[in-house]
């Protein structure tokens, strides 16, 4: 899922204080999950905005909304009809969300409530981590399911590199080197052979290098 | 046991304190409470585990952000304790109640006062 971490509240205050309604948009998806931008933060942002500005003496109207989902038109469509009772709106949603909204409704001042930070896994409690960066040309049957351009530092086809050191990456000691969770993985599936061949050059057209993504399904459209 | 506790504070019971949402805490104040404490099992004897250890996470993000928005996170406080000791618990809700009546009323509380005042007035 999409990963995202909430905003100092600092940061949020200093972008809206000059609204007087504020309407604070969450979404129902991944930023749920990742507890960052669902119903719950929503209902936490907002109560903590308006106990701010009323202490600054000043008066606001902070609504709350959760929409099942910000990158699909037909739930955006469901705030058409009270969006002109604010003059500003938090979205919560991941940056895609933000976007949608912002296009949506042109004249309104949208604000991210979120910092997107990656495609990732919850694999703990409280601990997200990357796991893809939607390169487009998924590599993983040939990398034990372990993806090197997520998890490499320096992606790396056919690792690794000199850099790898009992079983961590050169960045840092507590990353885990990805070829090093290949070659394991690869063992463990008997599949040794795989990484004895030299990976072809990979097409990174499909990657952000060949600008922004579009995605076209001629067999669903209508 | 016949426990001498302050009557100022009102008991709000929870299935277990992993039920205390921050927002629960957060409308509490917006809604005039001057101080909120979560009263939890000991840790490591949470029925389900690991609820008081989630208590006790939200009540530290509460004190945060209620430090941010200008109301004071030293208002919120956990304790924990085992259900047999009544006598302990009376000991924190005073404490409790003797170090709201030092940091004084909630802002909220005040400001709101302030502004029904001055339309009344
Ligand atoms: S190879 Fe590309 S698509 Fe596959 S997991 Fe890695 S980044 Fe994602
Ligand atoms: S140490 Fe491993 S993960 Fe780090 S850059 Fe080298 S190959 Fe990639």
């Amino acid at each position: 899922m999409i990963i995202a971490e909430k905003k100092p509240i600092e940061e949020i205050i200093e972008e809206v204080k000059d609204f007087d309604r504020i309407l604070v948009l969450g979404c129902n998806e991944c930023v749920t999950v990742c507890e960052a931008g669902g119903k719950k933060e929503v209902e936490v942002l907002a109560s903590a905005l308006r106990m701010y500005f009323i202490t600054q003496g000043k008066e606001k109207t902070i609504g709350e909304r959760t929409l099942e989902r910000q990158c699909d038109h037909e739930y955006l469509e469901e705030i058409r009809g009270n969006i002109d009772d604010y003059d500003a709106v938090i979205s919560l949603a991941c940056g895609v969300g933000v976007q949608f909204c912002a296009e949506k409704y042109l004249e309104m001042p949208l604000l991210p409530g979120v910092n997107t930070v990656c495609l990732g896994a919850n694999e703990d409690r409280g601990l997200w981590t990357e796991r893809c960066q939607a390169c487009g040309t998924c590599v993983l049957a040939r990398t034990g399911g372990i993806c090197p351009v997520s998890r490499c530092a320096k992606r790396v086809l056919n690792g690794p590199c000199g850099g790898s050191t009992g079983g961590k990456c050169e960045i840092s000691k507590d990353t885990d080197c990805a070829w090093q969770l290949i070659v394991d993985r690869l063992k463990a599936l008997d599949k040794m052979d795989d990484y004895e061949k030299v990976a072809p050059i990979k097409d990174w057209s499909t990657d952000r290098a060949g600008g922004p993504r579009t995605v076209t399904r001629e067999d669903v459209k209508i | 046991m016949r426990l001498k506790i302050p009557t100022n504070f009102r008991i709000v019971r929870l299935p277990c304190t992993g039920k205390l949402d921050l927002i629960h805490v957060l409308r509490s104040f917006e809604k005039g409470a001057d101080g909120v404490f979560a009263v939890g099992c000991m840790e490591g004897d949470c029925h389900f585990n690991q609820g008081n250890f989630r208590a006790r996470k939200r009540i530290e993000q509460a004190a945060q952000l209620l430090d941010k928005v200008g109301v004071g996170g030293e208002r919120v406080r956990m304790y924990n304790l085992s259900s047999g000791e009544g006598p302990l618990f009376a000991q924190y809700a005073t404490e409790m109640v003797e170090l709201i009546k030092k940091l004084g009323p909630n802002p909220i509380k005040q400001m709101k006062q302030k502004k029904t005042d001055a339309a009344a007035a």
